[in-house]
């Protein structure tokens, strides 16, 4: 493949990772009250825009580029050294597109609740420092490399696998959610005084699994450009078939196992979870997605989607995290389980010992940086709003209009009286 | 005890990223292993710090 074909093929895949954001917006809001539905919508565009501006100012000099110094070089602040008119430039778009859909993720476990400055300030704080922290530190040759090359495992893969941002992407954005969760405490009514759930249902599925469907599309580009940007070009055109079929292979078999798993469980199988699992098989099979074989990014996925049942029921019911698009169970925990995965099926020791060191830097470094500046920030600026602004919908609170208007009055069915 | 888990859960990374840094094939696995168990009861005391009282719902 030339230079000119790796970069329009690079540019045709970028085009459609923003369909992640967008699926995972339409997810975010299906799942959340009719009466913040509008508030999730302009949230979601909020976020999406603070972030890719706050990478784009300093985010990116921070992140910079294998092989450059700390800060200054790689992408520079204002992204300045970024060669824009020279297909190289292709190296700062997937982050540009990456931050902005890990930003979101947030949003989901912090729904009906969070209010609009809040959530633009933990933004800033996500994609100025948290995200290219970590993209710095698993992408960097000179952090891994020079501990493991010929030292430690010899002749062995050295750097952390994670293709597609399972680890990158989405742990970091999912262990965030589970901070916003603990910081924020559960939407009103949700527990009651014995410590019991209550069910507040997704008030539209439709949104809910369309949403999972144009959030593949969206993957198809993500774990494509992503593996494109981190093998070495040669081997990344010989995948991208592989990598396109084990993405999807992997979004089918959670979904389906998330579905059989429901049907067992409950009796029947839940909208919610399996549209939950979908998505939990694309965060998964992001990490392997090029270096897995087909059945094993099924077996990736099965799991994954078996996990994240699960994982939302042990959230809700013994730790009393409040979640209502279950976004910690999808990103942070079938993050992990990823980039496990792709330790575990790439059959070198080394290689799983690296990806055990990339959960070792998410949980022990960015999980407790995450939660203290979101507490710090929270200490300073309002982060939830009030029991009766909850109950009026945030809509009405915090934009002064509802998403359906024609609709009828809600009913606080889901509200202890 | 949150403070506590935090500072579990650091300390865990510190074991995994000094032990890359100091140690060779073999003391190396069983110390990363041992910072992710570090690690693993320092979540479990911040997940146990951040359950409500039994009767208390807001």
């Amino acid at each position: 493949m030339t230079a000119n074909t790796w970069f329009a093929v690079y540019l045709g895949f970028s085009l459609v990772v923003p369909l992640a954001i967008a699926g995972l917006a339409l997810i975010n809001t299906g799942l959340g009250r009719s009466r913040s539905a509008a508030h999730a919508m302009t949230l979601s565009l909020s976020v999406v825009s603070l972030a890719m501006l706050i990478y784009f100012a300093w985010g990116g000099a921070i992140e910079g580029s294998i092989g450059g110094p700390f800060f200054g070089v790689g992408f520079g602040p204002f992204l300045r050294y970024v060669p824009w008119t020279n297909p190289s430039s292709a190296a700062a778009l997937l982050p540009i597109l990456s931050v902005a859909l890990s930003a979101m993720i947030p949003l989901g476990s912090s729904a009906d609740r969070w209010r609009l400055s809040g959530a633009c300030f933990s933004t800033v704080v996500f994609a100025g420092i948290l995200y290219p922290l970590f993209a710095r530190w698993t992408a960097h040759a000179e952090l891994f490399a020079s501990h493991t090359q010929g030292l430690i495992f010899p002749y062995a893969p050295t750097f952390l696998l994670d293709a597609g941002g399972s680890a990158r992407i989405h742990a970091t954005g999912g262990l965030t959610a589970l901070s916003l969760s603990w910081l924020l405490g559960p939407r009103s009514g949700k527990y009651s005084s014995q410590g019991m759930p209550a069910a507040i249902p997704a008030h539209n599925g439709v949104f809910v699994l369309f949403g999972c469907m144009l959030a593949w599309m969206g993957w198809l580009g993500l774990n494509s450009t992503g593996a494109m940007l981190h093998l070495p070009p040669g081997l990344a055109a010989e995948r991208l078939v592989l990598i396109i079929a084990n993405t999807s292979f992997a979004a089918a078999a959670a979904a389906l196992a998330a579905g059989a798993t429901t049907r067992v469980r409950f009796r029947r199988p839940d909208a919610s979870l399996i549209a939950n699992g979908w998505m939990a098989g694309l965060v998964a099979g992001s990490a392997g997605c090029a270096t897995l074989k087909p059945a094993t990014a099924i077996l990736t996925g099965l799991v994954a989607g078996f996990i994240v049942v699960v994982s939302v029921e042990f959230f809700e019911l013994h730790l009393k995290v409040d979640d209502p698009c279950g976004s910690i169970s999808v990103h942070a925990v079938g993050g992990l389980w990823g980039l496990l995965a792709a330790g575990i099926f790439s059959g070198s020791a080394a290689q799983f010992m690296a990806q055990l060191v990339g959960i070792a830097t998410l949980l022990g470094l960015i999980f407790p940086l995450t939660y203290g500046l979101n507490w710090l920030l929270s200490r300073f600026i309002p982060y939830r709003v009030s029991i009766d602004g909850e109950r009026q919908g945030l809509d009405l609170n915090e934009l002064g209009a509802d998403a359906y208007p024609e609709f009828v009055v809600h009913a606080d069915e889901f509200l202890q009286r | 005890m949150k403070l506590l888990g935090f500072l579990l859960l650091l300390s865990g990374w510190g074991i995994v990223e000094t032990a890359l840094h100091l140690l060779h094939r073999n003391a190396l696995s069983a110390f990363i292993l041992a910072g992710l168990g570090v690690e693993i009861l320092g979540l479990a005391l911040v997940a146990r710090a951040h359950l409500p009282p039994a009767e208390a719902s807001r």
